[in-house]
């Protein structure tokens, strides 16, 4: 035991205390925030320059009324295209927007022209085209005969009301839509973390190989000892990079907003901006406060520990499995690859399966998954925030328990004796025989 | 009192027999040799005397204790494949290969304070293993090997790769690490290097043994009763002995096979009154080297 935490210690220091980690862990939130300034600039700017556009609108169509934006003037001119034309020769003017008069009231299709040398940027034309169909539509209700009000109640607003029957929970139609990203959320991360710190047991057994140091530590502990240091001092490098992340991303992003001045309600408007109409009503500020209640319903003390129990026994199974990988592999780095491929498989399946569990958690897919080990590992947790049956977290939690122990097994009995054998790589024939080798 | 004992060992791989039924003892306060040609079960037995490996059957007993898992802690062993952690320092990483010998950090601190002093390398406390030289990283693994006091330090190929200066050194070290107490066991196939420091070896080829015992009564076993005799003058003499055929006689030196019925003190006798001026006279012994590839061919026969 007193070696396993030796060498779970140096397995930790030596990768806390390295460069890379320290300048990855502390620039990996400030990068994101940079990303996300850069994003803001970016679309807030638009088009740097003050465009001055004439609308020539003959038929009235926009009933001289268009708002200016930003750094785009629209004025409106009846004189004809030619003169305006001259004026911009002169660069009086950017561009001229010729509404031609709308002929048939009824048709479905409009065609507008704008005169310059230079392109609209996408969200100006955009922009122009929604208020130039807002204007035709109330035209066209017009000419029909359709009050505002009369349309109004053609529109209806359809939300549905989930009521459980055994289960005393209220929920509404926001909690699935919760849940669903929460679930995606914590799935996409579990697979992420369980196999970026897999992939490091795996190289950190290589290099031990490689180097050849490998014999002077297991004349000293036993392979089992060193693997579990191994697999123990890399995952908790794992939690300490997450743990740092979770109390930098906020307080960063709180820094960052106060520094630049903008505030997430901005972020908000500014996406708004860019999206159908419908939508923008549904995303008001009253269903992000609900949205903020339904987190704060969720069970958290059950989530939490689960999730956390997860991704050890997801990450002891399967950075077991890389460490007898990594064993297995001869001098070469590369020859990594193909013998990985068997690992990855589950990882990516249960990652597939995560993201159909996100829209039907009760599926069988997601059911059986959810309860089969190394699957479960990542799409329980996806299931989580729906309130699975206790029964099948339970028997995830025991066939997962007991499968990661065989698996730790499995591949401490692959990893001691790999590790003692150079040359080429091992094939999987190999392979297994090596969990049957004596002694 | 033996340090290390070797009861009818084998070991099976897959394929073939790597070590059979091998046994020996390797006394307390000796160095002892295990020579044999590449992959004749060098490795395979250093493993299983390490505990890295178990033995199919036999005993191996470690201070009369058959082996268990508080032994590695008393055994240093330095593979013919060095390896250290290239990216780790030269005191971390001491300090952590003594502690999995079980030695407490301080205790590991002390001991390789002695250590480094005595090779006068503290400068490279903070140097990483990567940017010392070849020569430099063997002196690291040597105090690697021995930081913790071990009964039995096994040496694999020690002096692989050192230039005579740093082979000195550590033959040196080798010779005060015995006669503090420590046992030594040292797997090679360099001849002359068992000759010169070894009391004691075992030669083992295809996992067997040819060949164990004391290294000068291996010689005398071996021996075909040769004796040179270097003289001065131009050797016009009869060199005719009764119970001596004449060998060789060239460029001074004359070579004698004795029949067994005559000592040498006769011969000697019988040379001066003949007036042969005699410079030096000795008697021809094999050396290692010699019986090692007899027994070997023979073996592979």
């Amino acid at each position: 035991m007193n070696k396993i935490w030796l060498v779970t210690q140096r397995e930790y220091l030596t990768r806390v205390t390295n460069k890379t980690f320290i300048l990855t862990t502390l620039l990996a939130p400030l990068g994101i925030l940079l990303f996300m300034v850069a994003v803001v600039l970016v679309m807030s700017t638009g088009s740097d320059k003050n465009k001055v556009i004439n609308i020539y609108d003959p038929s009235g169509l926009l009933g001289g009324e268009f708002q200016s934006r930003d750094n785009l003037t629209f004025e409106f001119s009846n004189k004809p295209i030619s003169e305006q034309i001259e004026l911009y020769k002169q660069e009086k003017i950017n561009g001229i927007l010729e509404l031609p008069e709308l002929k048939d009231s009824l048709a479905s299709r409009y065609v507008y022209k704008y005169h310059s040398d230079d392109q609209l940027a996408m969200d100006e034309n955009m922009s122009i085209e929604s208020a130039i169909g807002k204007k035709i539509r109330n035209y066209k209700l017009k000419k029909l005969n359709i009050s505002t009000e009369t349309l109004e109640k053609i529109d209806t607003d359809i939300v549905s009301e989930p009521v459980t029957i055994l289960k005393d929970k209220k929920i509404s139609s926001i909690t699935t839509v919760v849940s669903s990203v929460l679930g995606g959320i914590v799935g996409y991360a579990m697979f992420f973390i369980i196999l970026i710190y897999g992939m490091q047991v795996m190289r950190s057994v290589m290099e031990e190989k490689i180097n050849r140091i490998i014999e002077v530590l297991i004349s000293s502990l036993k392979p089992f000892e060193l693997m579990m240091g191994k697999v123990l001092g890399v995952g908790l490098v794992g939690l300490t990079q997450i743990s740092i992340w979770l109390v930098l991303m906020p307080l960063i992003y709180f820094i960052g907003a106060a520094l630049f001045g903008f505030n997430p309600e901005g972020m908000e408007n500014l996406q708004q901006t860019n999206l159908p109409a419908e939508t923008m009503e549904l995303t008001s500020k009253e269903k992000i406060g609900q949205v903020f209640l339904e987190i704060k319903a969720m069970n958290w003390w059950l989530i939490l520990p689960l999730t956390l129990f997860y991704f050890l026994a997801g990450y002891f199974a399967y950075s077991a499995l890389f460490a007898a990988i990594g064993s297995a592999v001869g001098e070469d780095i590369n020859d990594a690859n193909s013998l990985t491929f068997p690992v990855m498989m589950p990882l990516m399946f249960s990652i597939y399966i995560g993201f159909s569990a996100v829209n039907a958690p009760d599926s069988s897919l997601a059911v059986w998954s959810s309860m089969i080990p190394l699957l479960s590992s990542i799409v329980m947790p996806v299931r989580l925030p729906f309130d699975p049956p206790l029964w099948q977290i339970g028997v995830s939690m025991v066939s997962l328990i007991v499968f990661t122990i065989f698996l730790v097994w499995l591949a401490a009995r692959i990893y001691r004796v790999g590790i003692l054998m150079y040359g080429k790589k091992a094939s999987f024939k190999e392979i297994s025989k090596w969990i049957f080798y004596k002694g | 009192m033996n340090v290390l004992s070797l009861q009818n060992v084998v070991k099976t791989y897959a394929n073939h027999v790597a070590v059979n039924d091998v046994s020996f003892d390797v006394k307390a306060g000796s160095i002892f040799g295990l020579l044999g040609p590449n992959g004749a079960g060098k490795t395979s037995l250093i493993r299983i005397i390490t505990t890295i490996t178990a033995a199919d059957s036999g005993k191996v007993l470690l201070n009369g204790q058959a082996l268990n898992s508080l032994h590695p802690n008393e055994i240093g062993y330095m593979p013919e494949e060095r390896g250290l952690y290239k990216n780790m320092k030269v005191g971390e990483q001491l300090t952590y290969l003594a502690q999995l010998k079980g030695l407490s950090k301080a205790d590991a601190l002390k001991q390789l304070k002695y250590w480094l002093d005595k090779f006068e390398i503290h400068s490279w406390w903070h140097k990483k293993i990567g940017d010392l030289s070849k020569g430099m990283s063997q002196k690291v693994q040597f105090i690697a090997t021995v930081v913790h006091k071990p009964s039995l330090i096994i040496l694999d190929e020690p002096f692989s790769g050192l230039d005579p200066i740093n082979a000195n050194l550590i033959k040196d070290e080798i010779f005060e690490l015995k006669e503090k107490g420590a046992s030594i066991l040292f797997s090679t196939h360099r001849m002359e290097q068992v000759e010169e420091i070894c009391q004691d070896i075992v030669l083992i080829n295809k996992g067997k043994i040819l060949l164990y015992g004391d290294v000068n009564q291996i010689k005398h076993d071996f021996k075909e009763h040769l004796f040179s005799v270097k003289y001065t003058g131009n050797g016009s003499q009869d060199k005719n002995i009764s119970g001596f055929d004449v060998v060789s006689d060239q460029s001074n030196e004359l070579i004698l096979k004795s029949n067994g019925s005559q000592t040498s003190n006769e011969l000697l006798a019988n040379l001066i009154q003949k007036g042969i001026n005699i410079q030096s006279f000795n008697e021809i012994l094999p050396s290692l080297n010699e019986i090692f590839i007899k027994k070997v061919a023979a073996s592979n026969e």
